[in-house]
């Protein structure tokens, strides 16, 4: 049999190429090109060269929201990844509750984004929601729409009820994969519970919580929604994070320029410490 | 070192079992001698690894006692039996070093960290693994990581038993046999009582001083090597050891005359009164002997394997093979006779003693 060179086949490739090209290429290049330019308004455009850029950096606004964002996800993976793990260890291997705990867990995360905050929002007001006055009724003074503490209190514990799953999921099915050859060698080991899981479940989960650590932080970097819905950004602007900040921009503000120069350093940023997060995890395996 | 002793172990996986199917472990009675080296030999599912957890601790049988030394030790946990097991796949502590992994055991036990190290140096240079002690054991080769496995035994000195569970199924074959070498030097020098599980009939004959033949739950027969070729117990026994496994056919017994469909052959001893159902004649294929007399059988294929022939032959339709030398031609009208040495004589798949021919 012969092979045909046939050129058309490249038609093939044509409606992906259209699809990548209509929501990624283009788009970005959009920002790209606001992103240099400045813009009166009735289609006319200057180009500005990296005035934005300059701007952006060195904006007060712009530290101020990339230090909440820095600190919100510091603090959502601090706690999500160990309690996530954590649960990960309590729950059943085998039997019947097995699903029962899969289900509860899987639940958070098929809830929409915006009704996760609508919740939130609901549970936590002061005079009605069920946290809210429970915690004012402890005699613990609560308000997220005032006090800056209780708004990021909630919307770090949001994200908590959120996403932890996520990170409980991951690690139990990493625990899964463990033969029961491990647990059975380290039993006529003499190991501890500690070593157990020091020495054995901690270095199998280590893939799955690489994979973890890294959604959670791209995800936490990105947040908007939840706490969109929830706080708005306030009280002030102690909750606005850098995708708030970037929409206020945009769309609050029509600051093109400002805004475009914003979402390309913001993207560069994800790009740059998701890479360092997954060259410094995995480095270790290598050897 | 101890010696084992099994008291009418039954173990069944189910939580309550009745009838003798439900058990996993029909019933076993048996006592392992301090310094001795067995194989339990069996396919898969016939409750080798079952039994062999019991002995470890892993697993608590459902009835029966277990001894060490003759101290019950049935309640007892593994860490409190003192025992050593390596398993199918190799188990090591990856993000340890090897010189770690083998202190990890003598680490938990609390001993004095000279005295660990000691014991460690020592472990390393009997399995040969000194150059890489400071190596990390996850980039190590599934040998490597089986002999840490190992070392992680050994390297307590004071173990009751070293159990091993099908411990050479993912090495290299050239690398089995070097480490199966290694473990039977290890034998002789320390002599650790050791009870080695497998269903290659290889490893069990060359690495075991006495085997353990097990079926459906059953031990079908004990006994060295040379016995399970010579006498196998049960005609389990004869298929399972030796390849290809023993010769079975169906006879019918009259003293010293057996009856092979309508052909006569005469017995080296006589039976006494037999009150089986199914009386059968094993022969193993090394002592047929294909030539012109004897009883006539139709030859269906003949199999080269190197310096021998295997011969697949017919006696009015049950099958029978042979093995003949390379060289040896076989005849145009081929008769087959028994070496008197190799028959041996089953009673519902029992084997039955012959008495001297009168």
């Amino acid at each position: 049999m012969t092979k045909t060179w046939n050129n058309r086949a490249w038609f093939f490739v044509l409606p992906v190429l259209l699809l990548v090209a209509f929501n990624a290429i283009i788009p970005l290049m959009t920002v790209v090109n606001y992103s240099v330019q400045e813009t009166f308004g009735n289609n006319l455009f200057f180009f500005e060269g990296t005035k934005w850029y300059e701007a952006v950096l060195a904006s007060e606004r712009f530290h101020g929201a990339l230090l909440r964002q820095f600190m919100f996800t510091g603090i959502i993976l601090l706690i999500e990844v160990p309690l996530g793990v954590a649960i990960a260890l309590t729950m059943p291997r085998s039997g019947p509750w097995v699903s029962v705990c899969l289900v509860l867990m899987a639940l958070p995360l098929l809830i929409p984004w915006n009704v996760v905050g609508a919740m939130w929002n609901i549970m936590a007001l002061p005079d009605i929601g069920l946290l809210g006055y429970g915690l004012n009724k402890l005699g613990i003074p609560y308000n997220f729409t005032r006090q800056p503490f209780s708004a990021w209190f909630t919307v770090v514990l949001m994200d908590v009820w959120h996403w932890t799953s996520l990170v409980v999921l991951l690690a139990y099915a990493g625990l899964r994969s463990i033969p029961e050859a491990y647990y059975q060698a380290a039993k006529i080991d003499g190991a501890s519970r500690f070593s157990v899981f020091r020495f054995i479940q901690l270095p199998k989960m280590n893939r799955v919580l690489t994979i973890a650590v890294l959604l959670r932080f791209m995800d936490s970097f990105m947040i908007y929604t939840e706490p969109f819905v929830l706080t708005g950004g306030g009280p002030g602007n102690s909750t606005t994070f850098l995708s708030i900040d970037l929409v206020k921009a945009a769309l609050g503000e029509f600051n093109l320029g400002i805004a475009a120069a914003m979402s390309i350093i913001y993207f560069l940023m994800t790009l740059l410490v998701s890479w360092i997060f997954y060259t410094l995890m995995t480095r270790g395996e290598e050897q | 070192m101890a010696r084992i002793d099994l008291d009418n172990i039954r173990h069944a996986y189910m939580p309550a079992p009745k009838r003798d199917e439900d058990f996993a472990l029909k019933r076993v009675h048996h006592t392992f001698d301090d310094g001795g080296a067995y194989a339990l030999l069996g396919p898969s599912g016939c409750g080798k690894t079952t039994l062999l957890n019991i002995m470890s601790g892993l697993l608590r049988p459902t009835e029966g006692k277990i001894l060490f030394d003759g101290r019950d030790v049935t309640g007892l946990s593994t860490e409190e039996r003192n025992i050593a097991q390596v398993f199918q796949f190799p188990v090591v502590y990856d993000t340890m070093t090897v010189y770690d992994n083998l202190a990890f055991p003598l680490r938990n036990r609390g001993v004095a960290a000279d005295e660990i190290d000691r014991r460690v140096t020592e472990t390393l240079a009997m399995i040969g693994l000194a150059e890489r002690a400071r190596q990390k054991a996850r980039g190590l080769t599934a040998d490597d990581k089986q002999k840490i496995a190992l070392g992680r035994g050994l390297v307590r000195s004071d173990v009751s038993a070293i159990l091993f569970d099908e411990p050479l199924t993912v090495i290299d074959p050239h690398m089995k046999w070097v480490l199966r070498s290694q473990l039977k030097e290890l034998h002789r020098r320390f002599s650790f009582t050791m009870v080695y599980v497998t269903h290659d009939q290889t490893e069990a004959l060359t690495f075991a001083d006495q085997v353990v033949v097990m079926n459906e739950g059953e031990i079908v027969q004990i006994g060295t090597p040379e016995e399970l070729f010579e006498r196998p117990n049960h005609t389990f026994v004869g298929y399972f050891i030796g390849s290809p496994g023993m010769n079975v056919l169906p006879v019918v017994l009259d003293g010293a005359v057996a009856r092979i469909g309508s052909h006569v052959m005469t017995l080296p001893g006589a039976t006494g009164p037999v009150g089986a159902q199914r009386t059968e004649l094993g022969i193993r294929p090394e002592y047929v002997r294909i030539g012109r007399e004897g009883i006539p059988v139709t030859v269906e294929r003949v199999e080269d394997v190197g310096r021998r022939k295997i011969v697949h032959a017919s006696i009015d339709g049950h099958p029978l093979a042979a093995i003949v030398p390379e060289d040896e031609a076989v005849p145009a009208e081929p008769h087959v006779r028994f070496e008197p040495a190799g028959i041996n004589v089953y009673a519902d798949s029992w084997r039955m003693d012959l008495g001297e021919a009168s």
